[in-house]
């Protein structure tokens, strides 16, 4: 029986010929990844085990990018400890707030990851670059904290599920839709301890964006990870940002999978996630009127500039809805500064918006816009579980930058065609 | 053997309600454990009793990373989380702590909230006591047997590090 992509990088980096599901491996780890919330644990965590160097200097990012610019002198003490073990530890990408970003969008644009890396960040995201064909995985704290300390984690070998994606996708239709497809498909669980494997000829019409979107989103269905096949759109964008070295793995032919999905991207309709699972989506057919409260474009999931740009083009020359608080977030400071250059921000502020510094923030309750009882929100974010944005009885609505930009002008859940047609 | 109430919740039980990201301006278990699964049962702080519980349905600690979450759990005074299937960053965490789980689906949809439940954590026999059925969950693979006896991870790496000059 051959390997899927995952059990290829996998084994290659447990120095082993061949893996099989269930498996429980050590591999070597490429890069590890921490954030102002989990960080600071994996340090305590670190201290404990008695380490006093971290295994390489360059391969911890550390970024603290969910509670800050700090929202309050709890957070600003975390922010303290990630910056002060980054300074002793002399750990080169540490990323200060005015280089920070969110940092699923950062550390591809920096070139920290590239096609046959093995990831793991304690953070549920850190799934996003396996839009890049490196395997990656959220991991906790203390996970984090033994991979500084020995650049190893232990893997149970997953199966996979593979998408096979042909055609391409409509008008407005976006990654976002696409993996709240498979998710509502699927289910939160659907993929449980699994990898999903993308690949196909449709695969080709998706840009880096809606891919790293989708990749993001592999955790909402349980996944262990999501990875693309690499393509020549791959190798353009590692090109762009990175100088690493880079291995390319394909899946055998003879790789065997739990189940296979061939998707049609032409049939993918707009699609929203109600409250409160991801897995929760509905079409426009079935939504009806919904008045909202607040909009949210930004997040790891959709702050990227194409995300950006697609909003900007349906709020150009329109207000938002005197009802609805509208805020934008670049996912980077390159994205920010890029968005400010096209003009972009200028669009978001004649039609009412605000925009924000790069942070979390509001994804995940933190600040920047948390809801009130009994509010709602369209948000381009990953997650609507109770309480997530806010209070206990508010409501997150996931959606794409077109859908939340359309939403944001009618105060309504609504599809961009109702807005610019 | 751990003896304890069963304290019973549904499936996709996410960690966002487990520890909500608002108390995630610190990492002490005891204030963490003080805002333990409120936004999905407020009362939950005060019918704790050490040694009880957790019993789920599926997808138990889907959502964030946070290890924020089995911490919260374990310095509730939960002794032990029975569900039918658990989201993997949470499994790995609980494991990762030392915070005893065990995927039994039988025994996760069968207790009942409040039912006294006993659990021998290496053997995987689980028994109600309220009704006198037993349950038997599978055994840990034995890497994962190796991290439980070493008391975690932390403990783990530690002996396999030696001390660090």
């Amino acid at each position: 029986m051959g390997m899927t992509i995952t059990q290829k990088i996998l084994a290659a980096h447990a120095g082993l010929d061949k893996v099989e599901p269930g498996q429980l491996i050590m591999a070597n780890v490429d890069l590890v990844l921490g954030n102002d919330i989990t960080s600071p644990v994996a340090i305590r965590e670190f201290k404990r085990m008695g380490a006093k160097r971290v295994f390489d200097k360059k391969k911890v990012v550390l970024v603290p990018d969910h509670f800050t610019p700090n929202k309050d002198i709890k957070s600003a003490e975390q922010c303290k400890v990630i910056r002060e073990f980054a300074r002793d530890m002399e750990i080169e990408n540490y990323f200060e707030v005015g280089q920070m970003g969110i940092e699923h969008a950062l550390i591809p644009e920096k070139g920290l990851v590239v096609p046959g890396d093995v990831v793991i960040g304690a953070d549920s995201h850190t799934c996003t670059y396996g839009a890049l064909g490196a395997f990656s995985t959220g991991v906790g704290s203390t996970d984090m904290a033994a991979a500084m300390a020995t650049g190893q984690a232990w893997f149970k070998v997953p199966e996979a599920i593979k998408f096979v994606l042909k055609g391409r996708l409509n008008k407005w239709v976006s990654g976002k839709d696409v993996i709240l497809h498979i998710i509502g498909m699927i289910g939160v669980d659907g993929a449980l301890y699994q990898s999903m494997e993308f690949t196909g000829e449709g695969m080709a019409s998706l840009s880096m964006d809606d891919r790293f979107t989708i990749a993001n989103m592999a955790i909402e269905a349980g996944a262990k990870n999501g990875i693309f096949e690499v393509d020549d759109k791959t190798l353009e964008y590692v090109k762009e940002h990175s100088t690493k070295e880079y291995k390319i793995y394909k899946a055998d032919e003879d790789a065997e999978y739990s189940k296979v999905f061939e998707i049609d991207l032409s049939s993918i309709p707009l699609t929203v996630a109600f409250p409160h699972l991801p897995s929760n989506t509905k079409t426009f057919d079935e939504i009806g009127d919904i008045p909202i409260d607040q909009v949210v474009i930004g997040s790891c999931t959709n702050g990227r500039l194409s995300d950006l740009r697609i909003a900007a083009q349906i709020l150009k020359g329109h207000k938002v809805h005197p009802r609805v608080r509208t805020i934008v977030i670049p996912a980077t400071q390159r994205i920010y500064l890029e968005a400010m250059r096209e003009g972009l921000l200028e669009i978001f502020i004649e039609a009412g918006a605000v925009v924000s510094t790069p942070t979390c923030g509001p994804c995940l309750g933190g600040h920047m816009g948390i809801l009130a009882k009994g509010e709602r929100a369209v948000a381009t974010t990953n997650r609507n579980f109770v309480g997530r944005m806010g209070h206990v009885d508010s409501e997150v609505y996931l959606a794409s930058p077109a859908v939340a930009a359309a939403s944001a002008i009618t105060g309504k859940i609504s599809s961009p065609e109702e807005v610019v047609g | 053997m751990i003896r304890g109430k069963a304290i019973k919740y549904g499936n996709n039980i996410d960690t966002d309600v487990i520890i909500p990201a608002r108390y995630l301006n610190t990492a002490d278990p005891k204030e963490l454990a003080a805002h333990c699964m409120e936004d999905i049962d407020p009362e939950f702080k005060n019918k704790v009793q050490p040694g009880d519980i957790m019993v789920a349905g599926t997808n138990f600690g889907c959502g964030s990373s946070r290890e924020h979450a089995p911490i919260a759990i374990k310095a509730s005074g939960i002794s032990c989380i029975i569900a039918e299937t658990f989201a993997r960053i949470f499994y790995r965490n609980a494991i990762n702590i030392g915070l005893p789980i065990m995927e039994c689906p039988e025994a996760a949809r069968d207790i009942k909230d409040g039912d006294q439940v006993a659990v021998d954590l290496t053997t995987g026999e689980i028994a109600n006591l309220t009704t006198g059925k037993t349950y038997k969950a599978a055994p840990f693979p034995p890497f994962m047997q190796e991290l439980i006896k070493a008391g975690g991870l932390v403990e783990y790496v530690k002996e396999r590090m030696g001390t660090q000059e």
